[in-house]
């Protein structure tokens, strides 16, 4: 197959991904976007096999390769719960930054397979490139690695935090940039692996000074970073596609973040920096004076919905912890039949991951047009007559518009309390994840709900 | 004075990057989730680079040092690739429209 030629049907795969990613403007178009994405990616894998041209032997080797990860890949596809989604991207994060480092080392053993030069004679800006692609590559691997355990909960999802640590980053990432120049100038296979080595390093010491609860912003992030990993790879190999996707999906990952960062009211370096939640934790509990707060069972909390003519639901990650959204569509549907009106209110940073919440209501049939993002529905609290906050706590907090002191002042919070009243379900008193006490808790509309959210919720179905 | 190749994949890179940014503002945010999954899919046609290195051995030498790294990348990129996809597709799904005979 001619270069030309290649080229050209690389180019044709680059735009089809394009198209993949603005499929996802609307759920209708979506499906059609995602077999765009298909068919690229089946586009770009033929034309490497016949622009190689060698299918002798190895080529049934990467054959049976492709078919042992593709079947593994598979599998989890259709295993995954959907509650393990955050876990699952960042475990996929992962393989593409690990695979980037690999592709890179290959082309630097073997340079000549790539037309790149000879060993210990690479071309200058092929090897800056690679070096790139591999630092990157192992930062996102090292990285997602960190952030799938903290999201497993093999590994505690507190920040760990020590003393000098932005300093040590610092360091290894002026020490990456003088390895490469060194790299460039002596084609030392020694410092290629050194380099390695520190990124991995860098990306497990950057993910770990981060909380379980910023993990959406980390998500994002190294998402973004596979998409530069790729991107520079793409550069090494002369290929349109993967420039194209790098680009794309780096992009794509740095919006994600910005979004998530913009839903707290913080900057990507406050969030990058890390250690929130564990400092911030003192200042909640100065003021620990108790206050009254009314609680109530299943049966009042059915009571009160049975009388309310609409009923907007605030799920968060808790919900997701309990497994509750079946549980809590079941609820719906006992509502609805009694012609309440009920719409569910998703804040951006609810949940682990962008958008972590519609999937999980989606997968429950929750129609996708009863569900709102925070503009959408904020103005509508204020007329309705119940608000079930299932799961959610710092998203509801009062205190991000009328406390300046708060460490949460200033995010974008739903407005719950303007409700008629407010049912809380939740497990225990404790200040949710920024440390703080939520003063929806003691509002005099509020009615805490104590018990497990899927618990909870089938018990108000019964009593309806 | 002709100008480096290097200039041209630049490009594409640069616009690329601006297509992206203003493809994934448009994707709407419940999208998000499914977002993530498929450029992560995506990302994965790192693979190109994978076959390349794992048929890069000479004649007769199916695994040399550097095909057996691309025979390696071979694996995880197809992992995603098919997990990424699928999921997706999956996700994508579930996604439905309010029924309006009720």
């Amino acid at each position: 197959m001619s270069a030309n030629l290649s080229a050209i049907l690389y180019l044709v795969s680059g735009v089809l991904f394009i198209l993949a990613l603005r499929g996802l403007s609307s759920p209708e178009t979506s499906r059609q976007g995602n077999l765009f994405g298909i068919i690229g990616m089946v586009i770009a894998v033929t034309v490497t096999f016949l622009s190689v041209g060698n299918f002798s032997s190895g080529f049934v080797y990467v054959l049976i390769f492709l078919a042992i990860g593709g079947s593994v890949g598979a599998f989890i596809a259709y295993r995954i719960p959907m509650t393990a989604m955050p876990e699952l991207v960042a475990g996929f994060h992962s393989l593409v930054g690990l695979a980037a480092v690999f592709v890179a080392i290959s082309a630097f053993i073997n340079p000549s397979a790539f037309n790149l030069g000879t060993p210990g004679n690479i071309k200058l800006a092929s090897l800056i490139e690679m070096a790139i692609g591999a630092a990157v590559g192992a930062i996102t691997f090292s990285g997602s690695v960190i952030a799938f355990l903290k999201l497993q909960g093999i590994m505690s999802g507190a920040p760990i935090t020590f003393k000098g640590q932005h300093l040590l980053n610092a360091l290894l990432l002026i020490l990456i940039v003088i390895l490469t120049i060194y790299l460039c100038s002596t084609q030392s296979s020694n410092l290629f692996w050194i380099l390695i080595a520190i990124s991995f390093l860098i990306g497990f010491l950057i993910i770990i000074p981060i909380g379980g609860a910023d993990m959406p912003v980390v998500i994002s992030m190294l998402n973004s970073y596979s998409g530069w990993a790729a991107a520079g790879i793409g550069f090494t190999l002369e290929n349109t596609a993967l420039i194209i996707t790098g680009a794309l999906v780096g992009s794509s990952g740095a919006i994600l973040s910005y979004i998530m960062c913009k839903g707290m009211n913080r900057s990507f370096f406050n969030v990058i920096l890390g250690g929130f939640g564990a400092t911030d934790q003192t200042s909640g509990s100065q003021n620990k004076e108790q206050r009254p707060v009314k609680s109530g069972n299943a049966d009042d909390a059915a009571f009160l919905m049975k009388n309310a003519s609409s009923v907007i639901i605030v799920p968060g990650y808790g919900m997701a912890v309990a497994q509750a959204q079946h549980a809590l569509r079941e609820m719906v549907d006992t509502l609805k039949k009694n012609d309440i009106k009920v719409s569910y209110a998703i804040h951006p940073v609810a949940g682990r991951m962008p958008g972590h919440m519609n999937v999980l209501l989606a997968e429950a049939n929750v129609p996708y047009d009863e569900v709102f993002e925070l503009e959408e529905i904020n103005n509508d609290f204020a007329n309705a007559d119940v608000a079930f906050v299932i799961g959610a706590n710092d998203v509801t907090n009062p205190v991000a518009k009328t406390d300046p002191q708060s460490p949460i002042y200033g995010m974008p919070v739903l407005d719950v309390e303007k409700c008629k009243s407010v049912l809380f379900v939740k497990r225990s008193l404790s200040p949710g994840y920024a440390g703080i006490d939520n003063d929806l808790f003691y509002k005099e509309n509020t009615l805490m709900l104590f018990a497990d959210a899927k618990k909870m919720t089938e018990d108000i179905t019964k009593n309806l | 004075m002709e100008i480096d190749p290097f200039i041209f994949r630049l490009s594409i890179f640069i616009l690329s990057i601006f297509v992206g940014y203003y493809v994934v503002w448009s994707v709407t945010p419940s999208l998000h989730t499914p977002l993530m999954s498929v450029t992560n899919a995506i990302s994965s046609v790192i693979i190109v680079g994978a076959i390349i290195a794992a048929l890069s051995g000479s004649d007769g030498v199916v695994f040399s040092l550097s095909s057996i790294y691309g025979f390696l990348a071979i694996i995880l990129a197809a992992v995603n690739i098919f997990g990424g996809f699928l999921v997706t597709q999956r996700m994508l799904a579930m996604y439905k429209k309010k029924k309006k005979d009720k």
